[in-house]
């Protein structure tokens, strides 16, 4: 027994090191990106007096002196301009003009020598009930909003959930477009990878070795590399077209960039390699002898294939197309610099809430978003996987 | 088993615990962060090098793409990893109102009144003025454009246009494009109709526009004839008609004109070396280089005055180039930036 468990010690030991990277870098970031989507401190934390008045606010009606002389006192407590910045990003993401107006309000708090009697008198804005509204809403330490709108949905101003309008939904959209995207992807490059797969483990010696140094060398090459190399092959002036034009086989140039055409061309070179080298793997395991025997047992040629080698290589195949559309839902700078405003995936919304408005929030619930859709996916996946015959 | 179980945590928790300890016993140099490409090869020559030798300790510089985000996870992270960095008008207000930045030490920098009022603020010296305007080949085209109406005109200028993805600018541009007048601009977009109306004439102009998001990008598309013309950072176009001999034109009037700021982040290990650089590179006799290489204004009007007439022509300071140009409003910009990038956003997915 205490063999046993120290042995079990021993190699947790030498596992502690992973574990604590896992931890740091994987599950950490993970959680907080997914508490980011749903955690909403940042109003109720430094407005804890009118969030005591708006409670009995009836939402709709303008603002009492009681309601104004709250947030007054809240805000002249405030020593944290970390925490205001915070406050006041949360109030403007929900309600634009919230900048402005908090830093107007904020400065003619600070003067002491002639205080204001209410906010109305600082800024007409305050007399809106909207602007009370945006406060009153951001009050519970937890929220739904994110995730919501993540998906193009919102509350109204009775609470219920409804359909955000036309002008501010794109993010379901741009969602099943990402899903399309990846999913075309990850059918071209099943498509050219299996037979490129079949041929190089087909061969032998030095042709095998080119074979697959041809995948591997792009898969070293930077990606912005790779992808401002298709640039230059697919603009309108560009290789592909010149070449075309010169050989006289189109007379007007095709429009290779900036639309899905050029984004699925250019991702599924940069992806081909996760997809040849699974399948390639699988198939140089399967046994040579397999199809001789079943031509002798009187198989064609595509018999053969689709009943033996086939599905023996499936499971190169699932792993492959798994890897080549988990990698692609994320994709973001190949479309960004070969796509159209019509190819622009998840990733480039994501990144505007993360770095260009610092919404962490938004972000996260996107990701969350995604993660989830990748779960369900590699779900069905292990489902499939072990269903196989022949797996077990 | 316990005890060994408690080594082993213990010991990786000595080894990541003194790999963290240790970090700040090496001090870092000043880092400064600027826009990268030739405007940052440019600042290297006259004012990291300079600075360094001045002070005897090394710069480093980094470059980067502008994002509120980026600054608040280094700031919010403690201990960020830079000192002082160029900032655009948003970030700067941004970031202040949200502490990010320390406050500017103006006695350092020789005073307010001796920069533009636009330059002056508490979180940041400005550092150029530059400018978005249109750009064409004029060995293309021999007429070209000469407002925005002329740049959705796509009968009498055949050709595809080039424009920055997202709503800063575009939205601006639509409605000038629309008769606007530059006076009553930003009263317009403050509008849920004047919004309305700029969607509407963005629609017009939807299928003949390529969408770019690096600086460099439009200047590529106007030189493999991609567009016939395009929006573009004024100080690029000027560049590369002097590095690549191209003739390409700015279009000054409509054109929109912002200020970029030196600020410090906020507990920065190097803040203090980081103020004397942000003066040092104020210096009239410092920042009159600039133009040389890159064709921005300058906020220090001492250094504004210094610059030869071959070189002033070409700057969005110059008054022929000021007078039908629109300073951006960067509070309309702080309050609406977040819904109108959603809004464009659906409007680009459509």
């Amino acid at each position: 027994m205490s063999a046993v468990s120290s042995r079990t010690g021993r190699s947790l030991v030498l596992l502690a090191p992973l574990l604590l990277f896992l931890i740091g870098f994987f599950v950490w970031p993970l959680f907080s990106m997914m508490s980011q989507a749903v955690s909403d401190p940042a109003v109720l934390r430094l407005l804890p007096r009118s969030a005591e008045v708006l409670t009995d606010w009836d939402r709709k009606s303008p603002p009492t002196m009681p309601m104004q002389t709250a947030l007054m006192e809240d805000l002249k407590a405030v020593d944290d301009d970390q925490a205001l910045g915070d406050m006041v990003r949360r109030l403007n993401s929900a309600r634009s003009g919230f900048r402005t107006l908090m830093s107007k309000t904020m400065s003619a708090l600070e003067d002491t020598a002639n205080p204001p009697a209410d906010l109305v008198s600082i800024d007409k804005r305050w007399e809106k009930p909207e602007f009370w509204l945006a406060i009153a809403d951001a009050l519970s330490p937890l929220t739904d909003r994110n995730l919501l709108a993540a998906v193009d949905l919102g509350r109204n101003a009775a609470g219920d959930i409804e359909h955000l309008p036309a002008d501010r939904s794109v993010n379901r959209v741009i969602l099943v477009r990402t899903f399309w995207i990846a999913a075309l992807v990850t059918f071209a490059c099943a498509a050219i990878g299996f037979p490129y797969a079949m041929i190089a483990a087909s061969l032998t010696g030095w042709k095998r070795d080119l074979m697959l140094a041809a995948v591997l060398l792009p898969l070293w090459t930077s990606l912005l590399v790779r992808t401002a190399a298709w640039f230059i092959l697919l603009q309108e002036k560009g290789l592909i077209n010149d070449l075309l034009q010169t050989l006289a086989l189109i007379d007007a140039p095709l429009p290779l960039i900036f639309n899905r055409t050029g984004v699925i061309i250019a991702m599924t070179h940069v992806l081909l390699p996760f997809m040849v080298l699974p399948i390639y793997s699988v198939l140089i395991t399967i046994p040579k002898n397999l199809m001789p025997a079943a031509a002798s047992l009187g198989a064609p040629p595509w018999r053969a294939f689709l009943r033996v080698l086939l599905p023996l290589s499936l499971r190169g195949v699932a792993s492959g197309s798994l890897l080549v559309f988990i990698s692609a839902i994320g994709y973001y700078i190949t479309p960004a610099l070969i796509g159209g405003p019509g190819d622009q995936m998840i990733s480039s919304i994501i990144a505007f809430y993360a770095t260009g408005s610092a919404n962490w929030g938004m972000a996260g619930a996107l990701g969350v978003v995604l993660l989830i859709a990748t779960l369900l996916l590699y779900s069905v996946y292990a489902r499939l996987s072990t269903d196989e015959p022949g797996r077990r | 088993m316990k005890t060994i179980l408690k080594a082993g945590v213990l010991a990786a928790a000595v080894v990541v615990l003194s790999a963290s300890l240790a970090a700040p016993a090496f001090a870092r140099d000043l880092t400064v962060v600027s826009w990268g490409g030739n405007y940052q090869d440019a600042q290297r020559n006259i004012y990291f090098k300079p600075f360094a030798e001045k002070s005897g300790k090394p710069v480093l510089d980094e470059a980067w793409d502008g994002g509120i985000g980026v600054i608040q996870s280094k700031v919010k992270a403690g201990a960020p990893n830079w000192d002082a960095v160029q900032v655009e008008a948003e970030e700067l207000a941004l970031g202040c109102a949200d502490g990010l930045y320390e406050k500017i030490d103006w006695d350092k920098m020789g005073g307010k009144d001796k920069f533009l009022d636009s330059a002056v603020d508490d979180c940041g010296v400005g550092a150029i003025v530059w400018s978005t305007a249109i750009a064409y080949d004029g060995d293309k085209l021999k007429e070209g454009p000469a407002s925005w109406a002329d740049f959705w005109d796509v009968e009498k200028f055949p050709g595809k246009r080039a424009l920055r993805k997202g709503p800063k600018y575009t939205l601006e541009f639509a409605l000038l494009a629309d008769g606007v007048s530059k006076d009553e601009l930003y009263d317009v977009l403050g509008t849920d109709e004047g919004v309305e109306r700029a969607f509407k004439k963005l629609d017009e102009l939807k299928p003949h526009i390529v969408w770019w998001e690096s600086g460099a990008q439009p200047l590529q598309f106007l030189a493999s004839g991609e567009v016939a013309m395009t929006s573009a950072y004024n100080g690029r176009i000027t560049g590369i008609n002097r590095t690549e001999g191209k003739n390409f034109k700015v279009v000054w009037p409509g054109s929109i004109y912002a200020v970029d700021s030196w600020v410090v982040l906020k507990d920065a290990e190097n803040k203090d070396a980081a103020q004397d650089f942000i003066a040092f590179a104020s210096l009239p006799e410092h920042q009159a280089k600039l133009p040389e290489f890159v064709a921005y204004g300058l906020p220090n009007k001492e250094a504004a005055a210094k610059v030869p007439a071959e070189f002033a022509k070409d700057l969005p300071t110059d008054p022929a180039n000021m007078t039908e140009s629109i300073s951006l409003n960067v509070d309309f910009w702080i309050d609406n930036a977040e819904t109108l990038t959603q809004r464009f956003n659906a409007w680009l997915a459509q």
